[in-house]
């Protein structure tokens, strides 16, 4: 057994570990930190697999993002967590059951002779370049064209997320800037004619 | 030395786990939420390994695709998420049910 194999084992127990968890405990702010867990560890895994760019994509874009945000959501929201676990015993045995038949037929699978080579050499490393350099070059000469659209999708969903959580409230007063520069001096002076008030003359 | 299958085989039993996840927690969005971010990293571990495998730089182009569209699946299922808590005072799954005839 390489030490590799076995950074492989080490890695993977603590991602199923944590997996595990992340459906099983009871706090959802607990459940999230063992998502975090899960996904450091699988970052870890794909670092054996030479796809460097992407195991540190998944940390920044994962555990700096996505989970932060989970965070944020479940501790902002003041959710009492008691009725909604109520059909935990319930689901179970099912749950179980399909979880333990789908893994039962993929390593059934997995069991197919051919896939039991072991991997060759690093083809970033045989084409002589990093990894990074490696699919960056297919990313920018085939996929150039999806690259844009996933730019434009996370436009969208950036504005999709502000759009849903803008909170329009009645009742309060607001400055308007456009109007408050648009104003003329005819809306707020009034010119009044009155005769001059002499001394002396008694007013009437 | 680490074959396929051992790549293969990590990413069905982290499938199996969100799949059970979904069933058992089948009331609580966020821990729903959750399940789908792990089954994401289950099928982005196939393509990686795929991809090293065959020696083809799309598969780990396609998982950068994946991360991509589950970051704004993820905030925009949040924001979602946020409102229904703001108007409905739940998140319970089978109480929101107001669509229904």
């Amino acid at each position: 057994m390489t030490f590799e194999l076995l950074c492989f084992y080490f890695f993977a127990t603590v991602a199923v570990l944590a997996a595990l968890a992340v459906i099983s405990v009871k706090n959802p702010v607990v459940a999230a930190l063992n998502l975090v867990l899960t996904f450091f560890s699988m970052a870890c895994v794909w670092l054996l697999a030479q796809a460097e760019f992407l195991a540190v994509a998944l940390v920044l874009v994962y555990v700096g993002a996505v989970m932060v945000l989970f965070l944020f959501v479940v501790m902002m929201l003041d959710v009492d967590f008691a009725p909604v676990r109520k059909g935990f015993v319930r689901f179970l045995p099912v749950g179980i059951f399909v979880a333990v038949v789908m893994l039962v037929e993929m390593l059934m699978m997995i069991g197919v002779h051919t896939l039991q080579t072991p991997l060759t050499g690093d083809p970033a490393a045989l084409a002589g370049m990093s990894n990074m350099g490696w699919l960056g070059r297919s990313l920018f000469r085939d996929f150039l064209l999806p690259f844009e659209v996933a730019a434009l999708i996370l436009t969208v969903g950036l504005i999709a997320a502000v759009t849903l959580t803008l909170r329009k409230r009645t009742g309060t007063k607001l400055q308007k800037p456009s109007h408050q520069v648009r104003v003329k001096r005819d809306d707020r002076v009034r010119l009044v004619k009155m005769d001059a008030v002499k001394k002396g003359e008694a007013t009437p | 030395m680490i074959t396929l299958a051992h790549f293969l085989t990590l990413g069905a039993v982290l499938m199996c786990i969100a799949v059970a996840g979904i069933f058992i927690n089948r009331k609580n969005v966020i821990v729903l939420l959750m399940c789908i971010e792990l089954l994401l990293l289950a099928v982005n571990t196939n393509l990686v390994s795929f991809s090293r495998f065959l020696g083809d730089p799309s598969g780990q182009v396609f998982v950068f695709f994946i991360l991509t569209v589950a970051a704004a699946e993820a905030a925009i299922g949040l924001a979602i998420l946020v409102v229904l808590f703001r108007n409905r005072a739940t998140i319970d799954v089978t109480e929101i049910d107001k669509l229904k005839g």
